[in-house]
């Protein structure tokens, strides 16, 4: 589906802080001027044909007490669909993005604890028989996950 | 850094798919929690205010947006320049995510990496050439990855 107009405006208005009060999708829609149960019925719409990927809490777990890594592989082509069944098949790994370079494969290991990265790394290790490139976060500039709709 | 306790990550558990789309969304986790809704809403506010949650909202799929040029810029910035360039980098705005990473040589020589996302390729390239004129001298090899297929996209998720 293409978002319309107004699906393009409830994505921008729901970018940003989304209200902790009794009935917080009633309050954004009337900020907007539509109804309730409008607002809902395009949300639902919206993540069944994946316009959005999610909609809720975005968790930082790090401030929790876990780890997000980004990791590459250098998949051979004939194995590709392979390989990302393999890595998609852990709960570990967050996204995946197929990139154009040597290494084609990009994902994110997000893990409630520290430890947990080493322990997913060795296991996709394990089931594709493939180095993993690490490339943990060593200083963070900037990170704002809102595009204009 | 602490630990959630058991609420808070029972909390997490029940939201990290997604936020229930009802009317009274906290009074239905709440229900599920077994706490109050205002509870809820309160736990919610604190993991906000301590950097927990980023923040409660939508996350679109790029490419349904019409951004279809996604690339990751990664660029060799001189290690004594590269924190105050990346601050720099990571200020333009259409920057969406902005880190220092290690370098894995011989193979990956960039320490600077810089989201940018665009309607076309062009509108990143030339988006890319201001990062490339801000680097100046302090950069030496650059590489831009176009993402060319979402493999997986599901975010965080813990076991309950």
């Amino acid at each position: 589906m293409q978002p319309d107009p107004l699906d393009r405006r409830i994505i921008n208005a729901l970018q940003g802080g989304f209200p902790l009060c009794d009935e917080p999708y009633r309050a954004v829609a009337g900020s907007l001027g539509i109804d309730e149960a409008e607002l809902i019925g395009r949300l639902q719409r919206m993540l069944d044909a994946r316009v959005l990927t999610r909609f809720g809490p975005m968790f930082q777990i790090e401030a929790i007490g876990g780890a997000f890594v980004l990791a590459a592989l250098a998949v051979p082509e004939d194995r590709f669909d392979e390989v990302a069944a393999q890595v998609n098949a852990l709960p570990e790994v967050a996204h995946n993005y197929r990139r154009e370079h040597a290494l084609n494969m990009w994902f994110v290991l997000a893990t409630e604890t520290v430890d947990g990265i080493a322990q997913a790394i060795a296991r996709i290790e394990q089931s594709t028989g493939l180095t993993v490139y690490a490339f943990p976060k060593e200083r963070e500039f900037f990170v704002e996950m809102k595009l204009a709709a | 850094m602490n630990a959630p306790d058991d609420i808070d990550r029972r909390l997490i558990v029940a939201t990290q798919a997604g936020l229930p789309l009802v009317p009274r969304p906290y009074d239905m986790l709440a229900g599920q929690l077994g706490v109050t809704a205002d509870e809820v809403r309160r736990r919610l506010a604190a993991m906000i205010e301590r950097g927990a949650i980023r923040r409660i909202g939508a996350v679109p799929n790029h490419y349904a947006l019409g951004y279809t040029a996604n690339g990751m810029s990664v660029w060799d910035v001189a290690d004594a320049r590269v924190d105050a360039l990346g601050e720099q980098v990571g200020a333009l705005d259409f920057v969406t995510h902005c880190y220092r990473r290690p370098r894995r040589l011989p193979l990956w020589p960039y320490n600077l990496f810089a989201m940018v996302h665009g309607k076309s390729r062009d509108e990143v390239d030339d988006k890319l050439q201001q990062i490339a004129a801000l680097l100046g001298d302090a950069c030496g090899a650059r590489d831009v990855l176009f993402s060319t297929r979402i493999l997986k996209k599901s975010g965080l998720r813990i076991s309950a």
